[in-house]
This record gives structure tokens, C-alpha cells and sequence, in this order.
């Protein structure tokens, strides 16, 4: 029954299926099959189940509220849930049970969305392979021993593996695209800006974003229009109308430019991606897209400026677990000795790594040498963007420099970060970008194609991937996880 | 290079009790990361002013009236400890 969720909803209409039915199977696959996977943390079946029952209610008197009642949706454990542990992959919060949701989770529920559980993720979004959980590690569905990549693996496996229909992660330097590119399903950053963050646990607050996984560009669409739209809770939520991402999918490339960026062909880079991402827009170009090379030359300082900014306003927003309001608390002599015990016993290495490196970068004597600088490095990376999208309407470039990899294989941070190296670029100036499959290794593990837009030009971002998607047939390919 | 004392000072700064050996770690990890950090001196950058956020957002103001909350028990209701309608913590004040 694994199928898009707008064929669900087409079949619901047409009475041939049953919301009830799709989520039973659902949970049902979830529990036969997610023992292998850890795609989720926490499954809310009871939930599900009733929130079925209503959807088929109202499919049943002709009411249903829109194209995702009825369907079947993970979310990533960093959206708060009323009444639903949110862990965002950490011990300090094993217990926390928020008092309200998320927007995403309010606007879904609000669409009769059916709520599945909550996904595995890198313990509080850290990490590019969601083996830093604190709970345990994700598998990816095409191969069992390699990572479904990170930090929203677990979203991204989940649709991957068949375990939900769509799912929803967050992004704040490739945390949505990356991993979908490793599972060979579509994922959406939005612009920053376009979801509202209210009930999204903070990592980087000038950089992350809400947006969806999906099985193909129209769920994508879909799931992105759902939620998307300014929220008065979040003060940098944009206050622009919200398109039909849906009605201008079919428009196709013909006639528009694209910009191929020297400097997402680097040395080192996996020549299976290589070749993918050329051939795919060869059939970009046969699509009546017009190709030009752009040159985008801070690309290769994106990286060190991205480690800066991230760990220092993690180190800020992280400051927040104290052991007095909610998550863990261990009993200390005095405040301070609470205190950091708590921190200590609660976050894993990775967390107190970009603790202290955020700290310090922050701290007295090196702010300006560290995050000053990166800051103005930003600016420039926004204006080669700015200056290219002058030229060009969409960029198009490899997802990631390299396939899945093993559990286990970078241990070093920095052999990690470098994962997120084509990524990062888009969360420093704030862009959409979408990663899209577009082939495989000669090992048959998905290869994702990035296209990157100007601010707020999702409907065209999407346009792109769509008329990629409906040329090519990669999606007809799954993983046999049974 | 960052030494074993700034190590020490940033967890305190943190409030991070590291044993020795996360100690010795910390100052490896943090030199190899500081190191590639330190590559963006090269980037020239003088005059270019610095971005803090994406989007070209100013104060966003909202009419000072009182609107739906968390009640004072949902706020409370995550609380590790908590005395009445207050979040206990161990004494701060010597008596």
C-alpha cells in the first residue's frame, strides 16, 4: 500500500481505499519492519488509529479537509507534539512532554493528517548519519549496514522504507537534502523564513527550517504548502501569500536557465555522483532548459563559516537545559553543581563538542576573529548567490559529495562535516533548495540532485524537480526491506 | 593551538563537568576543528558587513494585549522539581 499520498487521497475519493486500512498497514509495517530500520522513536498508534477513523468520517460524507487528509505522516522528534514525548534524540529531554505544537503539527493535524510517530534524529540535529541519537542508530533501507544520513534519518527513512507516506524533518545545513539524497527520496529546505519554527526545538536559529520528505515532487509540493505561511509565533516567519506549489508543477523547464556552479565539482568527490548529475541535466537540457556555468567562489569557505555560526548559536540555545523548567535534572550540592551534572549526564559527545567550540568562539578576545568574520563571509556567500540568480533562475548541483556511508565509518567530526559541504551554502543565505534522486551507484545506493532557488521561488524549484522526475523513472525503484 | 587551561575555562563557561580523558579529547577535537576554522582568515572581508540572518527582518512588533498562554500548570508541568506554582532549585543563597 506504500504509494504517493496524493494516489492515497485520489483512492480515498474514489472510495477504493480506506484511511483506517492505510494506517493499519502502516503500523502494521512499522512494527514488523522497524526493528530493522529505527526510523522512529516514538509510534503513536492509538493516535493514528483514532485520528483514521475521523478522516474516513469525513472522507465518507464528502468533507475531507484537503489533499493530506488521511495521510499517513511521520514527524521528526525536534516538533514539539502535545502530549507526545519530544526527545529531539537527546536523554535530557527522554521525558519532556510538551504542553502545545508545533505549528507544522497544529497546521497537519488541522489538514487530517494522520500522525504516525515521532523519527529518530542526531541527538538535537547534530550530526549528518543519525548515529549520534542517543536512543539508537538508523538504518538505511537500501542497505542495512550503511546510514540513512542525518540529522532527520529517521524522516527520511521512514518514507524510504515504506513506514510512512510523507514525513517532515528540519534542515540547518542539509539536515532535509542530504539525507534524502542517501535514501533516494525527495526532501525540500523551504526558504528560511517560510515554516514557521514555533515548536521546532532550536538548534541554529538563523538558520533552520521545516520542510518535508516525500516519495515524489507532488507529495513534496503538498507537504510543503500544508505548512508553509506566516505564523505571528515566529517572529522571522515571512509574511507572503502562499502559492498552489501543486498548479505550477506542470510548467516544465522549457525556457529556463540554469546554472551549473563550477565549485560543486570538487576534487574527491564520488564519480558515480559525478556522472548522475551530468546525465541529469543532459535531460534537463533535452527538456528545453538552457544550462550555464555560474561561479560561485565562497563555496569553499561555506564550511568553516557554517562551524562557526552553528555551535555558537547552539551554544546559546542549548543553554536553555539548566535542570530547572523541564528535561533532565541530576541532584548537585549547589545550583552550579546541578547544573553541570545535568549538562554532563544529558548531552551526548557530539552536543558538548559543538558546545564548547560554540562557546569559545563566542568567548571574550575571539569573537569578532571567529564569528564576526564568518558572519561577513555569509554576506558573501548570499551575494555570489544574489549575483548568479541574476543570470540564472535556478541552480542545479550534486546533493552530496559522496553515497551512504557505513555505520562506524567517520569517526573524526570533521570527516563528518565535510558530508554537508553542498548543503550548507543554501542554509547560509537563506535559499530553497530541493534534493531530488537522480540515479544510483554502481553499489545501487541513491544519488540526489540539488536545485537551489532565489528566495521564496519554491514553485520554481519544484517545477524543475518535477519535470526532472516525470522524464526519468528512478522513483519506480524501492528498497526490499521485507 | 588551545591549551588544556582554555579547555577547562569553556566548560566551566558551559557548565560542562568533563573527566580528565574528555578533557584531553576536547583539546584534540577542538584544535583539529579550530584549525580548518582558522582558513577562513584568508578570506578577505574588510568593509563587507555581516550577515546575522537571512532575511532582511527588522523588530516585529505585535499590540500589547493579552492573548491565549500556557497555563501556569502546563508550564509547570515538565518541571524536575517543582514547590507549589514555583520551579524548586537547590539553595542559591547561604544562610
Amino acid at each position: 500500500m506504500h504509494r504517493p499520498i496524493h494516489e492515497l487521497t485520489d483512492a480515498y475519493r474514489r472510495g477504493d481505499l480506506k484511511p483506517t486500512a492505510v494506517a493499519e498497514d502502516y503500523l502494521a509495517r512499522i512494527g514488523a519492519l522497524d526493528g530493522k530500520v529505527g526510523a522512529y522513536l516514538t509510534v503513536m498508534r492509538e493516535h493514528a488509529l483514532d485520528a483514521a477513523r475521523e478522516s474516513e468520517q469525513r472522507w465518507r460524507s464528502g468533507s475531507p479537509r484537503g489533499p493530506l487528509d488521511g495521510a499517513p505522516i511521520a514527524v521528526k522528534d525536534v516538533l514539539c507534539t502535545a502530549g507526545v514525548r519530544t526527545t529531539c534524540g537527546s536523554k535530557m529531554l527522554e521525558r519532556f512532554v510538551p504542553p502545545y505544537d508545533a505549528t507544522t503539527v497544529e497546521r497537519l493535524r488541522a489538514a487530517g493528517a494522520v500522525l504516525l510517530g515521532k523519527t529518530n534524529m542526531d541527538e538535537f540535529a547534530m550530526g549528518s548519519s543519525t548515529e549520534h541519537s542517543a536512543y539508537h542508530p538508523t538504518h538505511n533501507p537500501w542497505d542495512l549496514t550503511r546510514v540513512p544520513g542525518g540529522s532527520s534519518g529517521g524522516s527520511a527513512a521512514a518514507v524510504a522504507g515504506g513506514l510512512a507516506a510523507g514525513s517532515y524533518g528540519s534542515d540547518t545545513g542539509g539536515s532535509i537534502r542530504q539525507p534524502a539524497a542517501f535514501c533516494g527520496v525527495v526532501g525540500m529546505k523551504p526558504t528560511y523564513g517560510r515554516v514557521s519554527r514555533y515548536g521546532l526545538i532550536a538548534l541554529a536559529s538563523s538558520l533552520d527550517q521545516i520542510g518535508p520528505f516525500a516519495q515524489d515532487v507532488t507529495d513534496t509540493a503538498l507537504l510543503l504548502g500544508a505548512v508553509a505561511g506566516h505564523d505571528p509565533r515566529d517572529s522571522t516567519s515571512i509574511d507572503a501569500p502562499v502559492p498552489d506549489y501543486t498548479a505550477e508543477l506542470p510548467k516544465g523547464v522549457a525556457g529556463l536557465t540554469l546554472g551549473l556552479p563550477d565549485e560543486y565539482f570538487i576534487d574527491g568527490m564520488d564519480p558515480d555522483i559525478e556522472r548522475a548529475v551530468r546525465q541529469a541535466i543532459e535531460v534537463l537540457k533535452g527538456l528545453g532548459a538552457k544550462i550555464e556555468r555560474v561561479s560561485l567562489p565562497t563555496t569553499r569557505h561555506s564550511l568553516a563559516a557554517y562551524y562557526v555560526i552553528l555551535p555558537a548559536e547552539a551554544s546559546s540555545n542549548l543553554a536553555r537545559y539548566d535542570g530547572v523548567k523541564y528535561g533532565l535534572r541530576v541532584a548537585g550540592r549547589d545550583l552550579v553543581d546541578m547544573e553541570s551534572r545535568t549538562r554532563s549526564a544529558g548531552f551526548g559527545a557530539e552536543v558538548k563538542r559543538r558546545i564548547m567550540l560554540g562557546t569559545y568562539a563566542l568567548s571574550a578576545g575571539y569573537y569578532d576573529a571567529y564569528y564576526g568574520k564568518a558572519q561577513s563571509v555569509r554576506t558573501l556567500v548570499r551575494r555570489e548567490f544574489a549575483a548568479a540568480f541574476a543570470k540564472v533562475d535556478l541552480i542545479v548541483a550534486p546533493t552530496t559529495p559522496n553515497i551512504a556511508f557505513k555505520h562506524g565509518e567517520k569517526e573524526d567530526p570533521l570527516s563528518m562535516y565535510l558530508n554537508d559541504v553542498f548543503t550548507i551554502p543554501g542554509n547560509l543565505s537563506g535559499i530553497p533548495g530541493v534534493s531530488v534522486p537522480c540515479g544510483f551507484s554502481t553499489a545501487g545506493l541513491p544519488i540526489g540532485l540539488q536545485v537551489l532557488g532565489r528566495p521564496l521561488d519554491e514553485a520554481r524549484v519544484l517545477r524543475a524537480a518535477y519535470a526532472y522526475e516525470q522524464a526519468t523513472s528512478w522513483r519506480s525503484r524501492r528498497p526490499e526491506l521485507a | 593551538m588551545i591549551e588544556r587551561k582554555d579547555v577547562e575555562h569553556v566548560a566551566r563557561l558551559t557548565r560542562l563537568a568533563l573527566t580528565d580523558a574528555e578533557l584531553e579529547r576536547m583539546r584534540e577535537q577542538l584544535n583539529s576543528i579550530l584549525a580548518h576554522l582558522d582558513t577562513l582568515r584568508a578570506v578577505p572581508t574588510e568593509g563587507v558587513e555581516p550577515t546575522s540572518h537571512a532575511v532582511d527582518l527588522v523588530n516585529v512588533m505585535r499590540e500589547d494585549e493579552v492573548g491565549p498562554c500556557l497555563s501556569q500548570d502546563n508550564a509547570l508541568a515538565n518541571a524536575p522539581d517543582r514547590s507549589g506554582e514555583f520551579f524548586r532549585v537547590p539553595r542559591i543563597i547561604e544562610e
